[in-house]
């Protein structure tokens, strides 16, 4: 089974918890992301694009959208490491983004949003700034 | 310190851009006023807007570059009034605003001579997006087209005409030749004979007298008394400063206009800078971009390092009351600021697909001077070069046609670099001697000025490699900015850049990527010996790291070449490129376009009808392809598997349009039905395309089959082309069309069926195991040492011995072909992929809009 790789995680396996910094939100099964790839998951009005960087035995969350020409896609493009950042490249002109800090590394100024992603018992949440919801 | 910019144009916001770039943190609080509705945009470019980019592809930077940046932008607003003594601005909705510095960069207008009827309807000025979108409008309904001037704007403007479709346009200019302040007469007569062949009728030494026609333009009268009929004129006649403003509050401006400035950018208010085209240094308007920066750089480098000391017969010479304290106010000045000395007017641009350029001085002629004259007028090549009279130095000169060697010849008369002893050879190349051609990069000195857009010197570029180790034209570019403006300066670039790593020692080779420390070629021999099947495996064999978005399909692609596995088979899925990963093409707005197979672009009625029932059932935009087949965009991803389950049960496969590798074979109707028809061409494309569908390869591929010499599918421009001949089929190859177009060379004639597939299949293979990544087949073969003769040996003559083999690599390949797409649809593991939410597989992706167009449907452009 997978341990909880990033940030705090939360104690159980209840579809939504939140502690003082998140709120954590069922995902889905880790089985239902590809290896090495991306899936796109829904949150009320929101998109998330969540990878599990198999080869890393990381997870991360990303916003969906790339902020290059607003397309909701980054959980359709490729992962990969530049200088060991871990990064996802969007499909439509491969800007690359840091899965860390979420900058971006082809050079322009604009960033993607980060959240932490924890995995407990096969089962992924995603977490949102508490405030945020 | 406040700075208020008045002038959201190319060069206020390169001034912006500029300061941003060299200020502390919060070190300026930067307002800027815009009188255009858009943040500024990319004018040089403007006639880009009719053949497809929209406005926001011209923004220099989107709107909220300026808020990340912390500037305050007001758009639609224009300042009317400078208070000099308050130091306030006023604006036109009435927000007044203090500053310390003001930078007045107001550009031009487009000049219109006082001729009688320019009022009326129809006629046009060609300067802001709005005034394109005007024209855009008039012109539907426009026939007869007129530009009146032959400069470089004019000449633009009659590009923009025939882009809106008004082929029939007349270009007007009052002097007797094209450009002439750029060319001489003999380069205009090349120009012109280029543009008349274009469909552009070009009227020189005409002075246009009156508009006719009542409220509408119907015609054009000339002081020679002819006249033309016209239903839409563009005045592009020359610039006119925008100094409206600064002669209002007391600026000293010129007698023809454009606002006084020193060295400095210094108008006659100390506090006040001009730049770009309403600046006037030296009695001179810049009416170029390139220079504009220049200002703009002198100003933000001047405003953002102070010399120490100052020069006090600078500081204002108005009432000083309001002034706190000139130090910390007054932009210091001093001997060791930049400074702005004037600018070299050269210029090279592309005309209507031509390329123009002239450098130094393109007329010195004298009994000092020698000139030499090259002209071609079958090719339409006209090069002058004029040099000093002992034949050492290089004065100035004009290109027409071909601008290739621009670059190097500007910046040998610019740096003064001795000439070779034949100095034809600088415009004629070296015809048999021993110079090499291109070596001259390396004699430029450290200083001279390559990307004259960003002013970055040789040795600018040759630091980054060597010291930031920029080993990437785009590495160089963010490092440096060179040629991220007009962007014509690469190709230099490029060759300091591998002549600085070779001087390094560095062995220049084309490795993959920071994963890989090998050639593509490399990577699938080593692949093939080790028979890896995976992407991890061949990283864990012989990479390093994670991979990236260049290795993956790369290794992918090497894999599918091949094994031809199923490319979506576990461990190779997430590997793919984003398009191979879907088995489809990603559109704006994120929706997928589907092709299916229609070899040679033969289709029965009810594979048509099927088409279009799955089209309407599923709400996509269908449109006839290039290559003799039907796209079908819109599709939503997780209707992707539904309609290929639809398509694959009436017979179809996929087209594999997603991939790189085998499009189509496009063929004329040939024999069976063509009157002129040699042989039977559509039934050869289909088989061609059958042997050689799914071919994964290091670019796409396509290729073509006409039935006889008047070559209806265009074979000459494929990567293979193959035209019948009375003997047999005539076999192209390593053509182009695309941004580069190139014919095929023959590669062997009159060729049995037989023959010509098994050099076709020794072709390809050869391509496929030796390409660079990503390099069509024309560029591989410019690439060859030996060219098309060293093919021809390898293929037709087996000269490596290898001709076997290859025909066996490709038999393996045409014997493993699937259609992928049914064997995603019957695969649940892999059908499951294909939904936008993973835990809302129903749910289709609720940002994905589309509005009607011409009865069916387009995605909404994205911002």
């Amino acid at each position: 089974m997978e341990e909880s790789t990033k940030n705090t995680s939360p104690n159980s396996s209840k579809p939504s918890i939140t502690d003082d910094k998140y709120t954590w939100f069922f995902a889905c099964d880790s089985a239902d992301v590809p290896d090495n790839g991306g899936v796109c998951v829904k949150y009320n009005e929101d998109q998330i694009a969540l990878f599990h960087f198999t080869r890393r035995g990381e997870w991360y969350a990303t916003q969906n959208e790339c902020p290059h020409r607003k397309q909701m896609a980054l959980s359709r493009g490729m992962i990969g490491s530049q200088n060991d950042e871990p990064k996802v490249a969007c499909p439509f002109h491969k800007k690359t983004f840091s899965l860390i800090t979420g900058e971006c590394l082809s050079g322009d100024e604009c960033a993607i949003t980060t959240y932490p992603v924890s995995v407990v018992n096969g089962k992924v949440y995603i977490g949102m700034p508490a405030n945020n919801n | 310190m406040k700075i208020v910019v008045i002038g959201n144009g190319m060069v206020g916001f390169k001034f912006c851009e500029k300061l941003i770039a060299k200020a502390q943190p919060q070190q300026f609080d930067i307002v800027v006023f815009g009188e255009e509705i858009r943040p500024a945009y990319d004018r040089v470019h403007l006639s880009e807007f009719f053949s497809g980019k929209t406005a926001d592809d011209l923004l220099m930077s989107p709107f909220n570059w300026y808020t990340d940046n912390n500037i305050t932008l007001h758009l639609s607003d224009p300042v009317t009034n400078i208070d000099r003594a308050a130091k306030t601005v006023t604006s036109h909705k009435g927000i007044t605003e203090n500053y310390d510095v003001l930078v007045i960069a107001t550009g031009s207008s487009a000049f219109v001579p006082p001729i009688p009827g320019v009022e009326k309807d129809g006629v046009f000025i060609y300067r802001t997006i709005e005034d394109l979108e005007l024209m855009q409008a008039y012109a539907k309904k426009a026939k007869k087209g007129a530009v009146i001037g032959g400069g470089l704007l004019g000449l633009e403007a009659a590009k923009a005409m025939l882009d809106l479709g008004i082929t029939d346009t007349t270009v007007i200019e009052f002097a007797p030749r094209l450009m002439p302040r750029q060319i001489d007469e003999a380069a205009s007569n090349i120009l012109t004979n280029k543009l008349e062949t274009l469909g552009l009728k070009i009227a020189t030494s005409k002075n246009t007298s009156q508009i006719l026609g009542d409220t509408a333009i119907t015609g054009m009268q000339f002081s020679d008394d002819t006249n033309i009929e016209v239903d839409m004129l563009v005045i592009s006649a020359g610039i006119k400063p925008r100094d409206e403003v600064a002669k209002l509050c007391g600026l000293e401006v010129g007698l023809r206009g454009g606002i006084v400035v020193n060295e400095q950018l210094q108008t006659s208010d100390a506090s006040i800078y001009a730049i770009g085209e309403c600046a006037l240094y030296n009695g001179m308007i810049y009416g170029l971009v390139a220079p504009g920066y220049d200002m703009a750089n002198v100003v933000a480098t001047n405003l953002t390092a102070p010399p120490p000391l100052q020069r006090e017969d600078l500081e204002p010479s108005i009432n000083n009351d309001f002034i706190v304290s000139s130090s910390s106010i007054v932009p210091p000045l001093g001997d060791q600021g930049a400074s702005f000395i004037g600018f070299d007017m050269s210029t090279k641009l592309k005309l209507i697909g031509i390329d123009v350029a002239s450098f130094g001085d393109p007329f010195i002629q004298n009994k000092d001077t020698r000139t030499i004259v090259f002209e071609d007028t079958m090719k339409g090549i006209y090069k002058r070069i004029n040099i000093t009279g002992d034949g050492k130095y290089l004065l100035g000169g004009i290109l027409i046609g071909d601008a290739e060697a621009y670059n190097m010849l500007l910046q040998t008369s610019k740096n003064k670099i001795v000439l070779p002893p034949n100095a034809e050879d600088v415009i004629l190349g070296s015809r048999g001697g021993e110079s090499e051609a291109g070596a001259g990069v390396l004699s430029l000195p450290d200083d001279a000025i390559v990307c004259s857009c960003e002013s970055v010197t040789k040795a600018g570029i040759c630091t980054a490699v060597s010291e930031s180790g920029c080993e990437t034209i785009d590495a160089i570019k963010k490092c440096t900015k060179a040629g991220t403006g007009c962007g014509g300066c690469v190709p230099m670039v490029k060759d300091l850049m591998l002549h600085t790593m070779k001087a390094q020692g560095k062995y220049v080779r084309n490795v993959i990527c920071e994963h890989f420390d090998y050639s593509r070629q490399e990577l699938l021999d080593l692949v093939k010996m080790d028979q890896l099947k995976t992407y991890d495996e061949v990283l864990d064999t012989f990479g390093k790291g994670d991979g990236c978005e260049i290795c993956k399909p790369l290794v992918a692609s090497v894999l599918a070449s091949l094994w031809n596995d199923m490319i979506l088979a576990k461990g190779n899925a997430t590997a793919q490129d984003s398009n191979d990963r879907f088995l489809a093409n990603i559109q704006k707005g994120g929706s997928y376009s589907v092709v299916p197979r229609i070899p040679g672009g033969e289709i029965t009625p009810e594979k048509l009808i099927v088409i279009g029932s799955v089209a309407k059932k599923y709400n996509l935009y269908t449109k006839i392809t290039g290559g003799q087949r039907i796209d079908l965009f819109g599709a939503h991803l997780s209707d992707l598997p539904k309609i290929w389950e639809e398509l694959i049960a009436a017979g179809f496969e996929s087209g594999h349009a997603y991939g790189k590798s085998l499009r189509t074979v496009k063929s004329c109707v040939g024999s069976t039905w063509c009157r002129f028809g040699l042989h039977d061409s559509v039934s050869f494309a289909i088989q061609i395309e059958e042997r050689y569908r799914g071919l994964r390869s290091p670019h796409k591929l396509k290729g073509g089959v006409s039935g006889c010499i008047r070559e209806c599918a265009e074979a000459q421009s494929k990567d293979f082309g193959i035209i019948a001949t009375e003997k047999g089929w005539n076999l192209y190859v390593c053509g182009n069309g695309g941004s580069k177009p190139q014919h095929a060379l023959l590669l062997a004639s009159d060729l049995d069926s037989a023959t010509l597939i098994k050099y076709l299949d020794r072709m390809l293979m050869f391509y496929i195991k030796t390409a660079d990544p990503l390099t069509r087949t024309a560029t591989w073969l410019n690439k060859m040492e030996g060219g098309i003769n060293y093919l021809r040996n390898v293929v037709v003559n087996d000269s490596l011995g290898i001709g076997e083999i290859l025909e066996q690599e490709m038999q393996a390949l045409v014997d493993s072909y699937k259609c992928e797409w049914k064997e995603a649809i019957e695969n649940p593991e892999i059908r499951k992929r294909f939904s936008h939410f993973v835990n809302a597989p129903e749910e289709k992706d609720p940002t994905m809009k589309f509005e009607p167009m011409r009865e069916q449907k387009k995605v909404t452009d994205w911002k």
